[in-house]
């Protein structure tokens, strides 16, 4: 195995932490949509929407900043959408969240149609003299992007949020039991609805994330299941932030190894290695889901179940 | 010393009225639930407001509490004027509920429960905050544990300490006894006389009359919407509240006649683990049910009524245990060749478990009548025949409804449950299990609903009906017996026990276990 | 102030307007996309709409594209209206599909150059088994670990799409190709071409063998027990236990109806319009059915008009490309926009719409159970 040999161990932490970022922000999105008692199967489309809304406006500014707010807006609003159907229309939350991604797929590349082939501004990296200077150390931890930091930041504080303050509480109350939630006076729809949108924000900043540093191009279709990924990173975390991370470096694991294989040219196929993240999704899944009644402990009661209050 | 024990004993004992109602109305779509209310509750008084289901109490102690707004008339609270638009408001103003059906969340702990009642909380020093006011009133509460693993009196200790630490004026208590032991009753009319002593008016809704009797000086009586009549219920008479309540008198279910010997179905051994959370786990259940008998089985719904009425029915796997009918085991049998030899059963859940919400009353019919009246040979079903059946049941059991195509949700909880009664015993069991027959149906669909049981019965099939109601099981069944935790007690025979002696069962089979 | 107030049982003429009510937002949202795209709004439904069934340069053509478009659509679209009638959410029907295609081919492709009457019907079966098989997986694992479907299928679909490729550029790329990625042309071998049956009606066994599925559904359907049973089980799953319904068998059954069927319309797509493998095989049929379950109602004769009407979409959408060089991503945003009118009109089968005071509405609180699952 001599070809392994020559992947730098720095690099491909480094590359790790890249490739688990996307899905952990929209992991950790849809983690707050369903400790509300949301099921959004749109991650998909949200995160696509975030990458081609993201691409385009910082080609067309020159700002990377004014791209990730584009994302987050587009993100933010495409969740609305969803939010508005399933909350005020009641509609299926499984169906119209399939719907989000039909639609969100379209509609980003039709956006996206100007922008293939075009090289988007570079994210700026954060550097911190002496600390990105140290070996090993400075280059896996110290330099990389401000996104990727917050994607860190976020988690921590989405878990402190959920765990630790009382608006979490009510968002856990809300997901947990909304009757109950309604008859103590917590309005129901209200916090669903910025759960949503914040879920969708989330997801169109990991998407992107994936468009502007991780590729960084736009092509059609660029999200590759990694929306879908996410939602199965709910499930494997237990619906616990901690758990979104450390999954997400798995997955970002088995992704970075796989290209890297295929860059050494392991003789193995390449279609071949290109399916372990779906497989190893699959068998992450079975795997957490045998363990069933732990799982259904945490697991929001409420989950995927519409509401009707009187208005 | 906490802070809602210092405002209790500075609170000296005020009189006149607290809460004044005038003219309170509320209509939803085809009911008019409130009709031109008017009341009025007294500083320190126990107040009934008595109805049956569906006479507007809930809707009217909505209103008091924000979650409804009326749509006509006015209210007053401590001489100004109140209209809460969310329980937030009325919370503020010192209005405290307590829920019929616990506003509590399973997965959360006690003090985030709490917290989430308290508007102005924060969740540090909560818990020291509860275990204050829980010793100051004598009640057992630990602020740590998950409210899905309390039983349903300590659920309901959740309920009142989260009451009192809003230090209400007004204590609204909806259907509160309805889930408690005996015992357990009585210690919780201790808390209330104690309130009521210290300043605090309670508003209790009931409709179990003894205990209003027992409990409150002044009552009021709902019917249909209105205000029918009030009075002392300590200068009444049951049967005379009970007249008011209902309009008319409600025949007794009638009289059974002698029991045989021949054994239907014995239980014996059965045990079954429930995976899910919060599930209570059935442990060594035996018992005999024999031809032409009620036997009863009394208890606090959420001891393993549902998982009996699973495992003899065959929706839940047992661990381990026998079932045997007319001697043949059929703990491995399906649910439907359950049902072909003669078993069945009709569950608590009537939306959602015994019926299916939004298919017709024929469909619900094919439920679960396929195989014993034959409604789809070789898998093809016969639409005209079942509705035929359909048919026979709205008939033959006096259900109201605009025919066979009407969705099942469509129906008043009453006609439902003497439409899904009625398709079991129409197809003639040998045995038929019931769970809750009567919850939330009206007197009158109730009365039916045991008038057939006990007709049943008479003509030889063995009966087995798990119920909270205590009278009821005292008025129908032979035998009775206590579900608690998970675990059977012995059984007594009707005509030799009494409230308090199943009481002391109930507690005895929870001793036994913790 | 608009505000819903609940039916006391569903409403069947709402069942059977709403698509209808989704139809039309569609149209009118499409016509301001295009308007968005500097197009002629009017223009652009005319051709989309309109053309390919009614101007007399194109029917030639575009008529029998439609049943050809339509046939895949609707045979998955019937399958997956089991799945979702139960709350089985199988979304992976696009890798069922090209799994089919897969299997079908390599056995057709094995025999080559053997002639014989047996060899398509052969093809047909591998296409089904390799479909079956495929969503034997998702099924499998939800009944003995309780994984969730939506996911493992989904994900399949991506694996599907990789060996695929990884196929037609190793064992079943074709000799004569040039290197090319994809496999040798079903059209080479009459036995194994899946060809049209009347000349110029684009009618072929996939056609035929539709029409006679959507027959089969309708009856099992209305009549068979395993119908009922697949409807309690959309109403839940303890109504259904308590019915007798063996859950795992109808999940099993279910989702082996959808692999069987995306299986077979594989088969019947590759050996006979599409022609040949290739990684641009798959255009999002298996997607695409999904719209066309929903929008069908869930219903065998529904779901023969959706198809149609999806097919009409896709034949347009590509006019609509080549005469007014829209782009080829506005057809999928249509798509898209009509499936989500069509769940924002479904309100009105289960709630009134009521021009009302907001001071006496509705019950306090209700709640409605959403189809989901584990």
């Amino acid at each position: 195995m001599n070809e392994l040999g020559s992947i730098s161990p720095e690099l491909l932490v480094a590359s790790v932490m890249v490739a688990s970022t996307p899905i952990l922000l929209a992991g950790l999105g849809e983690l707050v949509v369903e400790k509300a008692g949301v099921l959004n199967l749109g991650v998909e489309g949200l995160m696509i929407i975030g990458a081609v809304c993201g691409f385009a406006m910082s080609v067309i500014t020159g700002s990377v900043l004014a791209g990730v707010l584009a994302a987050l807006v587009g993100g933010a609003l495409l969740g609305l959408v969803f939010a508005v159907l399933t909350q005020y229309l009641l509609s299926n939350q499984v169906a119209t969240g399939l719907a989000t991604t039909l639609f969100g797929l379209g509609l980003a590349s039709l956006i996206g149609k100007p922008f293939i082939g075009v090289r988007p501004p570079e994210m700026p990296r954060l550097r911190v003299e002496f600390l990105s200077d140290l070996p090993f150390i400075g280059h896996v931890l110290f330099s990389h992007d401000p996104v990727l930091y917050l994607s860190l930041g976020m988690t921590l504080l989405i878990w402190y949020f959920l765990r630790h303050t009382k608006k979490g509480l009510i968002l856990r109350a809300v997901g947990e039991n909304h009757d109950a939630a309604h008859s103590i006076g917590y309005k129901v729809r209200q916090t669903r609805i910025l759960a949503i949108m914040f879920g969708g924000a989330m997801a169109g900043l990991g998407g992107c994330y994936l468009s502007l540093v991780r590729v960084p191009q736009w092509t059609e279709g660029m999200t590759a299941g990694a929306g879908w990924i996410a939602l199965a990173l709910v499930v494997f975390s237990s619906w616990r932030p901690l758990r979104v991370l450390l999954g997400a470096w798995l997955f970002g694991g088995v992704t970075v190894l796989q290209l890297n294989l295929q860059a050494a040219g392991v003789g193995i196929g390449v279609a071949y290695l290109s399916v372990a993240p779906y497989v190893v999704t699959i068998i992450v899944l079975v795997l957490i889901s045998a363990n069933r009644s732990q799982r259904l402990l945490n697991a929001p009661a409420c989950l995927g179940r519409s509401y009707y209050i009187s208005s | 010393m906490s802070k809602a024990d210092t405002h209790r004993t500075d609170a000296g004992r005020q009189f006149g009225p607290l809460l004044c109602l005038q003219e309170l109305s509320k209509a939803y779509p085809g009911v008019q639930a409130c009709d031109q209310i008017s009341m009025s509750i007294d500083h320190s008084a126990i107040h009934a407001l008595l109805g049956e289901n569906g006479a507007g109490k809930s809707t009217l102690v909505k209103m008091i509490y924000g979650l409804v707004r009326p749509d006509s008339g006015s209210m007053s609270f401590n001489g100004s004027a109140f209209a809460p638009a969310q329980p937030r408001t009325a919370r503020a103003a010192g209005v405290a509920m307590v829920f019929q059906h616990f506003s509590l969340f399973e997965a959360l702990t006690v003090s985030e429960n709490i917290l989430l009642s308290l508007d102005d909380a924060q969740m540090a020093g909560i818990a020291e905050r509860i275990r204050g006011v829980a010793e100051s009133y004598h009640l057992l509460l630990e602020p740590g544990r998950m409210v899905g693993d309390l039983s349903a009196g300590e659920r309901q200790r959740v309920e009142i300490v989260r009451c009192l630490m809003q230090n209400p004026k007004l204590l609204i208590m909806d259907e509160p006894t309805s889930v408690l032991t005996p015992q357990e009753v009585d210690s919780l009319f201790g808390t209330l006389r104690r309130l009521a002593g210290e300043g605090t008016s309670i508003l209790y809704i009931s409709h179990k009359l003894e205990e209003i009797r027992e409990l409150c000086a002044d009552a009021t009586i709902l019917r249909q919407g209105k205000v029918v009549d009030s009075c002392d219920p300590r200068e009444c008479s049951a049967e005379q509240l009970a007249e008011m309540m209902v309009g008319t008198s409600i025949g007794r279910a009638g009289s059974k006649q002698k029991m045989r010997d021949r054994i239907l179905l014995r239980v014996a051994g059965l045990s079954l683990e429930n995976s899910a959370p919060f599930g209570v786990n059935l442990s060594d259940i035996n018992f005999d049910l024999h031809a032409g008998e009620i036997l009863g089985i009394a208890g606090i719904a959420g001891n393993g009524q549902d998982e009996l009425q699973g495992a003899l029915s065959g929706e839940l796997p047992v661990s381990s245990g026998q079932c045997q009918l007319h001697g043949e085991d059929v703990i491995t049998h399906s649910s439907s060749r359950r049902r072909k030899l003669g078993l069945l059963t009709a569950p608590e859940q009537r939306l959602g478990h015994a019926a299916s919400p939004d298919m017709s009353l024929t469909e619900n019919t094919l439920l679960s009548g396929t195989l014993r009246m034959k409604l789809a040979p070789r898998g093809i079903v016969d639409w005209k025949h079942t509705r035929r059946f359909a048919t026979d049941i709205i008939e033959g059991f006096d259900v109201r409804t605009s025919g066979t195509q009407a969705a099942a949700r469509s129906l008043s909880g009453g006609n439902l449950q003497k439409f899904l009664i009625g398709r079991e015993i129409l197809q003639k069991p040998e045995v038929l299990v019931v769970n809750q027959p009567t919850w939330g149906v009206d007197a009158n669909a109730a009365a039916a609903v045991r008038r057939a049981l006990i007709q049943l019965a008479d003509a030889g099939s063995g009966i087995l009906v798990i119920s909270q109601d205590l009278d009821e099981l005292l008025e129908i069944s032979d035998r009775i017996a206590v579900l608690s935790a998970g675990r059977l007690s012995r059984s007594l025979p009707t005509s030799e026990t009494s409230r308090t002696e199943i009481g002391l069962l109930m507690a005895e089979s929870q001793d036994a276990t913790s | 102030m608009l505000r819903l107030e609940p039916r006391a049982q569903p409403s069947t003429l709402m069942q059977a307007t709403a698509p209808l009510l989704a139809i039309v937002a569609t149209i009118i949202g499409g016509g301001i996309l295009f308007l968005i795209l500097g197009k002629n709004p009017f223009e652009s439904i005319r051709i989309i709409f309109w053309d390919p069934l009614f101007n007399e340069a194109l029917v030639s053509y575009t008529r029998p594209q439609l049943l050809v478009k339509a046939a895949p659509l609707v045979m998955i679209a019937l399958g997956l209206s089991f799945g979702f009638r139960a709350g089985i959410w199988n979304i992976g029907a696009e890798g069922q599909f090209v799994m089919g295609a897969l299997a079908g081919s390599a056995v057709g492709l094995a025999l080559h150059p053997m002639q014989g009457i047996w060899i398509l019907p052969l093809m047909l079966v591998s296409g089904i088994a390799g479909g079956f098989v495929w969503a034997m997986i998702p099924a499998l694992l939800r009944v003995y670990f309780r994984t969730n479907e939506i996911l493992v299928s989904l994900m399949l679909v991506y694996v599907s799409y990789k060996i695929l490729t990884a196929m037609v550029t190793g064992p079943l790329r074709s000799p004569i190709g040039y290197n090319f990625p994809e496999s040798r042309s079903f059209h080479d071998n009459p036995s194994m071409h899946n060809s049209e049956l009347i000349a110029g009606t684009g009618i072929h066994w996939g056609i035929v063998i539709t029409g006679l599925l959507v027959i089969l559904c309708y009856y099992v359907m209305r009549r068979h027990l395993f119908g009922y049973h697949v409807n309690l089980m959309g109403q839940s799953n303890k109504v259904a236990r308590f019915a007798g319904v063996r859950i795992n068998l109808v999940i099993v059954v279910c989702l082996g109806i959808t692999g069987a069927l995306a299986g077979l319309a594989g088969i019947l797509e590759a050996s006979g319009p599409a022609g040949k493998l290739s990684p641009h095989f798959p255009v999002g049929y298996g997607f695409t059915a999904i719209i066309v379950a929903f929008l069908g109602r869930l219903h065998p004769i529904g779901i023969v008009l959706a198809g149609l009407l999806m097919a009409l979409t896709y034949i347009g959408g590509e006019l609509a490309q080549f005469m007014l060089d829209a782009p080829a991503a506005a057809i999928q945003v249509f798509q898209g926009m009509l499936l989500f009118f069509l769940v924002a009109a479904d309100v009105l089968v289960n709630y009134r719409v009521r021009i009302g005071t907001p001071g006496r509405p509705t019950s306090g609180a209700r709640e409605v159970t959403a189809g989901s699952s584990s």
